[in-house]
């Protein structure tokens, strides 16, 4: 786990990372083994397959969904930047997080940015709206009581 | 205001008089109590015709007057409140109250006989607050935040304990005090009782504050599990006093230690196994569904009882047993039965709770037990609130190191100032053994004083500080189904990110519980039928079809819109007497019946028809009647027609087991109609020609069957032209205007046209969602034109959003039409 991963990761690509999501130093590399490990085919970019291969999000109703959020448009690969931009979603809202740069805009953790993601994963065909199917879709897959609750929303 | 302070002066009034000759009889027919006998014997001249047996019902009047004058205090509190502003809490007016009767009765000269006393206030009156607290605890609130709640308890009152009981001990060799008889050990004894944040004064001040449920439940939630720490305390100062100073060496310490972890998770795993002995008697009490309610109680109050005899924590054993049991015995127990034992927890958990204050207001007026002691009154006050405030803030700050969300600055203030004192100190306070505490009536002033302090005077600010502060209030009204949906989504996606970076979150557990729960647990203690009606939407839906039909009666009686609902009296039993038994007929059956779909489609589709159109109907008429009051009458028609259908269609449902006799004149000609309309529409498809029966349908869609290109059966072609058009419209109110004309204009009343194309298919439609086909569910207008054959609701989704040409539509309704003159008589 430890020293291979890590000799392939730069320091200053951990810096890069770092300002750009606002993971710390250990969280990174904890990030960057878990990506390694993904990645069968060692080549330093994930593919679908290498996501799918992932037990728990087969059986996750909306886990091809978030597969899709990784992978930006029309690409099949997503590297380990692309990675920790998606999971820099997730990190929790700092309220005193000062701005060390003013240019940066807003951090990727901030309540528009988990919005707009959030957004993007009901909106499947990116085209900046979502369609009442693409909402269908998404209450459908969730547990087997879809049918019920695309009845009530009519 | 003055009808009020008249209501109250005559009650007072009326508590003097009475209260009186009961005291006057109580001190003087003590002695007589034994020998009833002798004594009627005694006098006995002639036959007395009426006797006063004051004696044989002492007792028990007492104690009943004792409630009705409690429940009279609460009568007036509320009335009271109303022109106070309800500035003042209840529970401070209640304490007020308390002193105003105490007052009278000391007045009248007796000695104080009504106190408080520790047993029942344990045994009686505090079991069922906290039952009724733990019953109706969100759960999954409470366990998000049990990390935190328990912080709070086990470490906020220990540090309460510890440093009341120091400082005091610190004035008191500093000699702030005076002269008295105390020791460090009777000091910590002390704080421990004064340290606990009390539930019923909790519950008592913030339900009437309405904060935001993450401050409610972590203040909740400490003053509930932090009587396993209190107990403990307790006892082990307790024990202390009793061995003396130099007997304490680091082996009792230790024993003190391990004797938290006994009572507290003692007291909470006897309260779990009471919860699954109380969810198992549920689940098998099919037959006998009148005394399940009483199980809930008995069983509530046999886990506090055994924990307290086994000296484990009987709060905790309480609190667990009603976390534990409230969702299996809610899924096992009858509605009525839920019902009963919500509202029958409600009325005992509020009648202890205005009896606790009454009577800590009465116990006030006694001039034995006051002991005044400046500096030790004060001191206490003060350090109770500063090391509150100063432990609230610590905790705080260390928890938010490991919290998602942190907890503000501003519910910590709150949090410190609610921590209130309340009965429960009182009742520690008064069980101190005076011997071995010489100084046990100082204290017990201290603690009423605490008290009073605690609930009047913060009671009192607590909402003008929620105010000031502007702290987050708890939401308003109940989240819509749309957005429990999201929330729902949303935790799936959660668990996804959390798997694919590989660590082990919250969410994890949260998951392997619910697996494991939905698996065993549930398997266990819940009945079979609950199980599979454990679908959170279909329990959302049927909560809303309820709602909706409650609604829409309130609504026609309030706007005396329906036709046939004029006054309150008189229509309201027309309309029960017309409706009710078919709704009450209707709806348990969504619940009862739900189990025997699996068995047979047939009853299935009869119920699904059933519940749909329950909701179809009360929503469309719903907003109908208020958008337009001259089709009230339509109205009428409408849900006459429906209700009239659903009636039937239940009946449907027996008539393969049992052959019931139609006792409705309409209904026989109804039925008698369809049949002889089915068996018209069977020959007259076969000839191809216009059939009568679907005049109605044809009436509206004329140009469109002059677009139809080949010479197939017009029946299902209008029904489906019909259908394209409203959806192409696409509108709801479009679709319930065109629906609306189709029956007006052909002027049907009673017998109703909506049957007629519908006749087979209660039989034919099945539930969508118990179906393998990834099919669109029909909209509410598509299910008054169900297709004839499960199958055919594939073909709805194509339709709808299609908008162009139909002939395909038509030429899929050709090879299906012929299987429907077949099904047609194998319903026959």
């Amino acid at each position: 786990m430890g020293s291979r991963a890590s000799s392939l990761l730069r320091e200053e690509d951990i810096e890069e990372i770092k300002k750009q999501t606002g993971f710390s130093h250990s969280q990174i590399t904890r990030l960057y083994s878990r990506f390694h490990s993904l990645d069968k085919g060692e080549n330093g970019a994930l593919s679908r397959e290498d996501f799918q291969r992932i037990p728990e999000l087969a059986i996750n109703p909306l886990g091809d969904r978030i597969i899709n959020a990784f992978f930006p448009e029309g690409e099949d690969q997503v590297n380990f930047r692309g990675f920790m931009r998606t999971l820099a979603h997730f990190r929790p809202v700092e309220d005193n997080e000062k701005n060390k740069d003013p240019t940066s805009g807003e951090p990727l953790n901030s309540r528009t940015n988990k919005l707009f993601f959030a957004f993007q994963l009901y909106d499947l065909d990116r085209d900046d709206k979502i369609s009442r199917d693409e909402l269908l879709q998404v209450l459908e897959k969730v547990d087997v009581e879809q049918k019920m609750s695309i009845r009530f929303l009519h | 205001m003055a009808s009020s302070v008249y209501l109250c002066l005559l009650r007072a009034v009326f508590l003097v008089c009475f209260v009186n000759p009961l005291i006057q009889g109580l001190s003087g027919d003590a002695n007589v109590v034994q020998n009833p006998h002798h004594e009627l014997e005694e006098n006995l001249t002639g036959l007395p015709i009426v006797t006063f047996k004051w004696h044989h019902v002492q007792t028990p009047y007492l104690v009943i007057i004792w409630v009705f004058v409690a429940g009279l205090a609460k009568l007036s509190v509320i009335e009271l409140n109303h022109h106070v502003t309800s500035v003042i809490p209840e529970s401070g007016l209640l304490i007020i109250l308390g002193f105003i009767l105490g007052g009278i009765v000391w007045g009248a000269g007796k000695a104080q006989t009504f106190k408080l006393l520790p047993p029942t206030f344990f045994y009686y009156l505090l079991p069922q607050i906290i039952l009724d607290a733990s019953y109706f605890m969100p759960n999954k609130l409470f366990f998000s935040n049990l990390g935190a709640i328990l912080i709070y308890a086990i470490f906020g009152t220990c540090w309460n304990a510890a440093t009341v009981g120091l400082s005091l001990w610190g004035c008191y060799e500093a000699g702030a005090m005076g002269n008295l008889d105390i020791g460090l050990l009777q000091f910590l004894l002390f704080g421990s009782l004064i340290a606990a944040v009390d539930p019923v004064a909790v519950i008592a001040v913030f339900e009437e504050v309405h904060v935001n449920e993450v401050l409610f439940i972590l203040v909740f939630g400490e003053s509930l599990l932090n009587d396993g720490v209190t107990v403990v305390l307790y006892n082990v100062f307790d024990a202390f006093v009793a061995l003396g100073g130099p007997k304490i060496d680091a082996a009792e310490i230790f024993k003190g230690i391990f004797s938290f972890v006994v009572v507290a998770f003692g007291g909470s795993f006897l309260g779990v196994v009471f919860a699954i002995l109380l969810s198992l008697l549920t689940r098998c009490t099919k037959h006998i569904q009148i005394i399940e309610a009483g199980f809930v109680f008995v069983v509530g109050y046999l886990a506090y009882l055994t924990a307290e005899m086994l000296s484990l924590s009987a709060i905790l054993s309480i609190t667990f047993c009603g976390i534990c049991c409230q969702k299996y015995v809610n899924a096992n127990m009858d509605e009525k039965s839920v019902t009963t034992v919500r509202h029958a927890m409600k009325v005992l958990a509020n009648g202890s709770e205005t009896m606790i204050f009454v009577f800590l207001g009465v116990t006030a007026i006694d001039t034995e037990i006051w002991v005044w002691n400046t500096g030790f009154i004060l001191l206490t006050l003060l350090f109770v609130f500063i090391y509150r405030i100063i432990g609230v803030f610590l905790l705080t700050w260390m928890l938010n190191k490991f919290r998602l969300v942190p907890i503000e600055v501003i519910d910590q203030v709150v949090m410190s100032y609610g921590g209130l004192r309340g009965a429960v100190a009182y009742g520690l306070a008064a069980m101190l053994d005076e011997d071995k505490i010489p100084e046990k009536n100082l204290m017990i002033s201290t603690t009423l004083i605490v008290v009073y302090f605690t609930v009047i005077l913060q009671g009192l600010t607590m909402k003008p500080l929620v105010q000031w502060l502007k702290v987050k209030r708890a939401a308003h009204s109940d989240l819509k189904l749309i957005e429990k949906l999201n929330n729902r989504a949303f935790d799936h996606i959660l668990a996804a990110v959390e798997d694919i970076c590989g660590r082990i979150g919250d969410n994890w557990w949260t998951r392997g519980w619910n697996r494991f729960e939905e698996n065993y647990i549930s398997w266990l203690l819940m009945k079979p039928k609950a199980r599979r009606n454990r679908d959170y939407l279909f329990s959302i839906f049927h909560k809303l079809n309820l709602e909706d039909a409650v609604n829409y009666v309130s609504e026609g009686e309030r706007q005396g819109s329906l036709g046939f609902i004029r006054s309150d009296e008189a229509a309201n039993v027309d309309f029960k007497k017309q409706f009710d038994s078919e709704f009450t007929d209707v709806m348990p059956d969504i619940m009862v019946d739900m189990s025997n779909y699996e068995l047979e489609i047939e009853n299935v589709s009869v119920t699904s028809i059933v519940k749909d159109t329950i909701p179809s109907v009360s929503l469309d008429i719903h907003g109908h009647d208020r958008k337009n009051a001259v089709d009230d009458i339509n109205a009428h028609h409408l849900l006459q027609q429906h209700l009239y259908r659903s009636r039937k269609n239940h009946r449907h449902k027996y008539s393969r087991s049992h052959f019931s006799i139609n006792q409705s004149e309409d209904e026989v000609q109804e039925i008698f109609q369809r049949t002889m309309r089915s068996r018209l529409e069977s020959f007259k498809s076969a000839k191809m020609g216009v059939n009568p029966a679907k005049k109605i349908t044809k009436h509206h869609k004329k140009e469109l069957t002059h677009k139809m290109a080949n010479g197939h059966p017009d029946g299902t072609g209008h029904l489906y032209g019909d259908e394209v058009d409203s959806a192409v419209g696409s509108e709801t109110g479009a679709i319930r205007g065109t629906f609306m004309r189709d029956m007006y204009t052909v002027g049907a009343g009673i017998e109703n046209p909506v049957f007629l194309p519908d006749m087979d298919s209660p039989t034919h439609s099945s539930l969508p969602w118990l179906m393998e086909t990834e099919a669109v569910a029909p909209s509410q207008r598509a299910q008054r034109r169900l297709p004839w054959t499960p199958n055919r609701l594939r073909r709805l989704a194509p339709m709808r959003i299609s908008t162009c040409s139909t002939d395909s539509f038509l030429m899929a309704d050709l090879e299906e039409h012929e299987e429907q003159p077949q099904t047609d008589h194998e319903e026959m």
